[in-house]
């Protein structure tokens, strides 16, 4: 059977699935809508976290990038999983104790403001507006390549999905959703894996796999790694080369900003009780590291196999790989199909009818190209992005396999792109209008404003899909730095200092995002228009801190400012105290509702 | 993080004992949580060179891997520790 047909077929089935799982779950009321009624098991609840967590950029993209850095891109997999020890020892408990539906639902009770309130819901819809648009352009770009369609169909098409299941189901549509998400993504990230692990080390676990011997020639993998790669004049896969202080702060930002996102927070709502949002929290986590483990060893044997296969013949001396057997030999049929797209490309640029690649921009190599007649790197594009989506190509595994790595990916960008929808919605139609424009408005208005906010979101994400304000990767960073900056502290504060008041915690927002919105439209253009930059990432304006890793900074300021301005200000009136004191003992749970 | 401040008189003297034991449970446990992520996985990783795993050193399994099972240990510690303190201070749910 053709490719095109078998990831028709895989994408086609998940997508029914998906759908008729949404019908059935139909929400009825508000509080279903929302929060799916608080009736959902900890175990699925984590599922459907951890479904809505994973986006296209740790489905898609994670792996790719820790294939071509080594070590130092560690970040991204302790930056998002970490983050879950805040939300678990820090949050989650809290917040389900204090029971209310959303974030700035408990942000305006907490510090007694309907200002803080508004604050909060701005942060949260700047945050997940921009993640939606950076999940929008992954649907465009998964959709058009296994479709085979334009990247413009490819959202299009994708952008009715969401807006099917999100609009009509709610939370609890999307919570059962989202687990037929998790199962779909998971199968499509490990299952290459293990192929790929047992072809490589003979494990079929790629978590042991990468620490395990090489099978070929008995070495250990990540020593065969260091070797091949460094004979080429690229890093060392397993040294440190970045700067240790962007590691760290970039690390911390990931974690903050993962605590600080609202779509993942009201998670924590939907779970029955105090002790289940504790556990919930670390279900969650359970899930995520199944993919978490495996992305690293991903990464680690595409590499080699990448390599390899470009010096098929036992690295330099052996010779690289010619044209001819790139354009006729069935195993590198991938490189044709890839070429396709654009985004992966070569160059025979000393005419020898073969293709070298290694690190041109390292002066070590000058001398060993300068003797072997080359003319730089001629393996000209290989864009990050495609490695997971290429991977099962790559190592020749089944039709069937490449077809649920489509489906899986779309799954990844879909399942996000609802969640944070729904967390959109929720802060225009509860937070905006019946917390502070329309207090009275029916429960059935309520609701459709809600899918009148979701459908409106889900229109701007698709027009800025369409025309991105730059790339996926600095949309995400926006989010990220935006969450960390502005909400993390709010809440935590909210629960762990009473001295906290309302002038406070509104300086304290306003400032962490301030900053950090300014530190990144410094870097990367004011609204991301290009060349408005006056710094760039490789020269930034505070010494060696990209505007990636500056989300942490940001908290900072917001935590300094807030107990400044707080300590300078009336104190905590004694009803928010007792408040804040009960939101500390799990005690009379139950009985907390919404208004 | 937290201020001993007195005038929250809401509490009872019991749920305030839980309040510090709750705490002490957090400290500990985010000591845990930086020690190996920016410690073994990043700052402290020179110093673990000489410990070999799997062809590299045990910092770069920190990195890649340790950090987040120790991470998941962290969490479910904490929920079943939480959730006993719960009951020992009768203040539990239901």
């Amino acid at each position: 059977m053709d490719q095109f047909v078998i990831n028709l077929l895989f994408v086609g089935a998940s997508f029914a699935l998906y759908i008729g799982i949404a019908i059935w779950a139909r929400a009825g009321s508000t509080s279903e809508f929302y929060a799916a009624g608080r009736g959902v098991h900890p175990v699925t609840n984590g599922m459907a976290t951890a479904a809505d967590w994973m986006s296209a950029a740790s489905f898609i993209s994670m792996a790719g990038l820790i294939a071509f850095t080594g070590y130092d891109n560690s970040s991204f997999l302790m930056g998002w999983t970490g983050g879950y020890v805040l939300l678990a020892l820090l949050l989650a408990p809290y917040l389900r104790k204090f029971g209310k539906f959303t974030v700035s639902e408990f942000i305006g009770d907490r510090f007694y403001s309907p200002t803080a309130r508004i604050v909060a819901v701005i942060c949260l819809i700047v945050a997940s507006t921009t993640y939606v648009i950076g999940q929008m352009t992954g649907v465009g770009v998964a959709f058009g390549r296994f479709l085979e369609v334009s990247n413009t169909a490819g959202l299009l098409i994708g952008a009715c999905v969401v807006f099917a299941y999100a609009v009509f189901g709610g939370m609890k549509g999307v919570t059962y959703t989202q687990v037929a998400q998790y199962c779909v993504l998971i199968m499509a990230y490990t299952i290459p894996a293990i192929f790929i692990s047992l072809q490589l080390t003979g494990t079929p676990i790629p978590a042991l796999g990468l620490f395990g011997d090489h099978a070929a020639s008995g070495e250990p993998l990540l020593a065969k790694l260091d070797a091949i790669v460094t004979e080429l004049g690229f890093n060392e896969y397993t040294a440190h080369h970045s700067d240790t202080l962007n590691m760290v702060l970039f690390t911390l930002s990931l974690m903050i900003g993962t605590a600080g996102l609202p779509h993942v927070i009201m998670r924590f709502f939907t779970v029955p009780r105090v002790a289940d949002a504790r556990w919930s929290a670390g279900w969650t986590l359970v899930f995520i590291a199944l993919l978490y483990l495996t992305a690293p060893a991903v990464g680690a044997m595409a590499r080699l196999n990448i390599t390899e296969m470009m010096w098929p013949n036992g690295g330099i001396d052996g010779g690289a790989v010619t044209v001819q057997q790139i354009e006729n030999d069935p195993q590198y049929d991938w490189m044709s199909t890839w070429q396709k797209t654009g985004l992966l490309a070569w160059e025979d640029k000393n005419g020898d009818g073969a293709i070298q690649y290694y690190n041109d921009k390292n002066a070590d190599m000058t001398a060993v190209a300068e003797a072997n007649g080359w003319a730089g790197n001629e393996l000209t594009k290989f864009n990050r992005d495609i490695l997971v989506l290429a991977n099962p190509e790559i190592a020749n595994l089944p039709g069937w396999v490449i077809g649920l790595v489509a489906a899986g990916g779309l799954a990844a960008a879909l399942s996000t792109a609802a969640g944070l929808l729904l967390a959109i919605s929720s802060a225009v139609s509860h937070d905006l209008i019946k917390g502070s424009i329309n207090p009275n408005i029916s429960e059935k208005n309520e609701l459709l404003s809600a899918r009148i906010a979701m459908a409106v979101a889900i229109a701007v994400a698709t027009y800025l899909g369409l025309n991105p304000p730059g790339f996926a990767a600095q949309t995400v960073a926006l989010a990220f730095g935006l969450a960390a900056a502005s909400i993390f502290p709010a809440l935590m504060m909210g629960i762990f200092s009473t001295r906290i008041n309302n002038t406070g915690a509104v300086a304290g927002m306003i400032a962490g995002l301030t900053i950090t919105l300014l530190y990144i439209f410094l870097h990367k253009g004011w609204f991301f228009i290009p060349d408005t930059n006056s710094f760039t990432d490789a020269d930034p304006l505070l010494g060696t801190i990209k505007s990636t890793s500056f989300g942490a900074i940001g908290a900072a300021v917001n935590f300094a400012v807030a107990f400044v301005v707080a300590g300078m200000t009336k104190e905590t009136p004694k009803e928010i105290v007792d408040l804040v004191e009960s939101v500390r003992v799990p005690r009379g749970a139950g009985a907390a509702q919404d208004h | 993080m937290t201020d001993q401040s007195t005038h929250g008189t809401g509490a009872s003297e019991s749920d305030k004992t839980y309040w510090q034991a709750n705490l002490r449970i957090i400290y500990v446990s985010l000591v845990i949580w930086a020690l190996v992520s920016f410690g073994f996985g990043i700052l402290l990783r020179p110093l673990l060179a000489g410990i070999s795993v799997g062809g590299t050193d045990l910092g770069f399994w920190f990195a890649q891997q340790g950090s987040i099972l120790v991470f998941l240990g962290l969490i479910f510690f904490y929920a079943w520790r939480m959730n006993t303190l719960d009951r020992e201070h009768g203040v539990e749910e239901e």
